[in-house]
């Protein structure tokens, strides 16, 4: 048990290495799956074909390989070195960000056609047509595999580890070289993990339940026939 | 375009009245005309360069068997399909096509936006917004469309809500109102754009039989009290009876008969046509 309690600061401190090389991987995840996903639906066929080559592209790339080559090969190439945070947060949200696109292009070409129609014919501008009505309807549709993403991204981070980033794998493997406590080490680790996705799994739920609750959807168990659902009063009812 | 003073002339004419330009009358300019229009999906011709005119202020209701290219007509008016052939033209500007110099050529997105702020439509299937309050449904477009200040959107569908008895539900989800409710919001939704032209794609088809006659009762209400051209899809005969200026039967894409509702319904000149109406009142 002392060992849990002796090294808990330097587990937070990679835990938070960890968050951050996460936060800002899905950040630009988001962004890029947002971008190519919504350049796959369009009709032109030069859009499309950008999508279809980035999503290809990247998807087919290891992450770990597309770290090293931009922390390592790189600078070769251009002279500068970026900050490893950087090279991580890149080569992750890249490669994220095309499955995210896929999912985004998905998740839009799922919502009816008849919306589309009322758009239509309610004479939107494409672009409003996006942004007031489809995205809006195909969110809901995304959160789900998004929240995948953001684990699936969360446990790829542990490979900033192998250029000298202190994340939760890199500080484990130093705890067991110091320590000689392989065993406890690792279990650490493997602990700090769980409880990190735990939490994102626990806000993507969320954000999951506010947009189906805005589609008008009611959540997985309902507050009954409540004459004025309140949103906190839904909330806390799904909860319970 | 030598057709635009007299568009002028149309949109202020002053005698709009529901009493009606019978079909024949050739007095002034159409609001609708198809010319030799064709519509085809693959082998499937469904239209075959129809010809036909709707007069300002005209409310004509289209008959026919499934699949003889009505609801085709209601949604190459809206641009929801392409036409394969022919020009639509409402209010003498060509709607399926622009002038590049002197030659028509398809219409782009921008062009087509222009000339569809005149048309409104109603879906079979409602097609309300479900991320959007009813609220939000009937003034987004205004709003957005048409730059109409967001105070004057909120009182106008307070309006048009509560002319569709629907005042206290302004607030709600689309999802928590019935098929017959959610129909009056889109007819609503439909009105809040200020179209001239109403298109009515079947709007009863998809209620439960006790919701019908509240949804029919708003149109008629429509039909009494302004002066906009409807084009209605549909297998209410009493409500085409009652309501329309003129019925035009299609058969195979083409039309069968043109006539008042007296007429078509009283004296059918085409065998297709009396077998038509004996099979749809026999099962109404």
């Amino acid at each position: 048990m002392t060992f849990f309690t002796d090294s808990l600061p330097i587990y937070l401190n990679g835990a938070w290495y960890t968050l951050m090389i996460t936060v800002g991987g899905c950040a630009l995840a988001f962004v890029i799956s947002m971008i190519f996903g919504i350049l796959g639906t369009m009709r032109s066929l030069v859009a499309r074909a950008i999508a279809t080559v980035y999503v290809e592209i990247f998807r087919g790339v290891a992450a770990l390989v597309l770290m090293f080559w931009l922390f390592y090969a790189m600078p070769l190439l251009i002279g500068y070195r970026l900050e490893p945070v950087v090279a991580a947060i890149l080569a992750l949200g890249l490669n994220v960000g095309a499955y995210g696109a896929e999912n985004v292009r998905g998740a839009i070409n799922a919502v009816p056609r008849a919306q589309y129609e009322a758009t239509v014919a309610l004479n939107f501008e494409p672009l409003q047509r996006m942004r007031l009505v489809i995205l809006p309807q195909a969110w809901a549709q995304m959160l789900p595999t998004f929240g995948n993403l953001v684990i699936e991204l969360m446990k790829g981070s542990a490979v900033v580890s192998l250029i000298a980033v202190s994340d939760l794998t890199f500080v484990a493997q130093q705890m067991r070289t110091f320590t000689g406590e392989t065993l406890l080490a690792f279990l650490a680790a493997l602990i700090m993990y769980f409880i990190l996705a735990q939490i994102f799994l626990f806000l993507t739920r969320m954000a999951e339940r506010r947009a189906n609750r805005r589609l008008g959807r009611l959540p997985d168990r309902p507050a009954k026939k409540r004459a004025i659902p309140s949103m906190a009063g839904v909330a806390r009812g799904g909860e319970s | 375009m030598p057709q635009s003073e007299q568009n002028i002339q149309d949109t202020i004419r002053p005698d709009a009245s529901p009493d009606v330009p019978g079909p024949g009358d050739a007095v002034q300019q159409p609001l609708i005309r198809f010319e030799k229009v064709v519509k085809q999906y693959g082998d499937n011709v469904v239209l075959r360069e129809l010809d036909f005119t709707v007069q300002p202020g005209q409310r004509v209701t289209l008959i026919g068997p499934s699949g003889s290219g009505k609801t085709t007509i209601l949604r190459l008016l809206m641009t929801l399909e392409q036409i394969d052939g022919g020009v639509i033209w409402v209010n003498g500007d060509p709607l399926s096509h622009m002038y590049k110099g002197d030659h028509l050529v398809p219409a782009n997105e921008k062009y087509q936006r222009a000339v569809r702020k005149k048309i409104g439509m109603v879906f079979q299937q409602f097609n309300l917004f479900p991320n959007m309050t009813v609220r939000r449904n009937i003034t987004e477009a205004p709003i957005h469309s048409l730059g109409v200040p967001r105070g004057e959107a909120d009182e106008r569908a307070a309006e048009l809500l509560d002319m569709v008895g629907l005042k206290e539900r302004i607030d709600e989800h689309p999802t928590r109102l019935s098929g017959g409710q959610q129909q009056r919001v889109a007819i609503a939704r439909a009105l809040a754009m200020r179209p001239e032209i109403l298109l009515l794609d079947e709007v009863t088809s998809a209620l439960d039989p006790e919701l019908v006659a509240g949804v029919l009762d708003v149109l008629r209400e429509i039909a009494r009290t302004t002066d906009i051209t409807m084009l209605a899809v549909t297998h209410e005969m009493g409500f085409a009876r009652d309501v329309s200026h003129r019925v035009l039967m299609f058969d195979h894409g083409r039309i069968l008969e043109d006539g008042p509702p007296d007429q078509i319904f009283g004296e059918p000149r085409e065998e297709r046509t009396k077998s038509f109406l004996h099979a749809v009142l026999e099962s109404g």
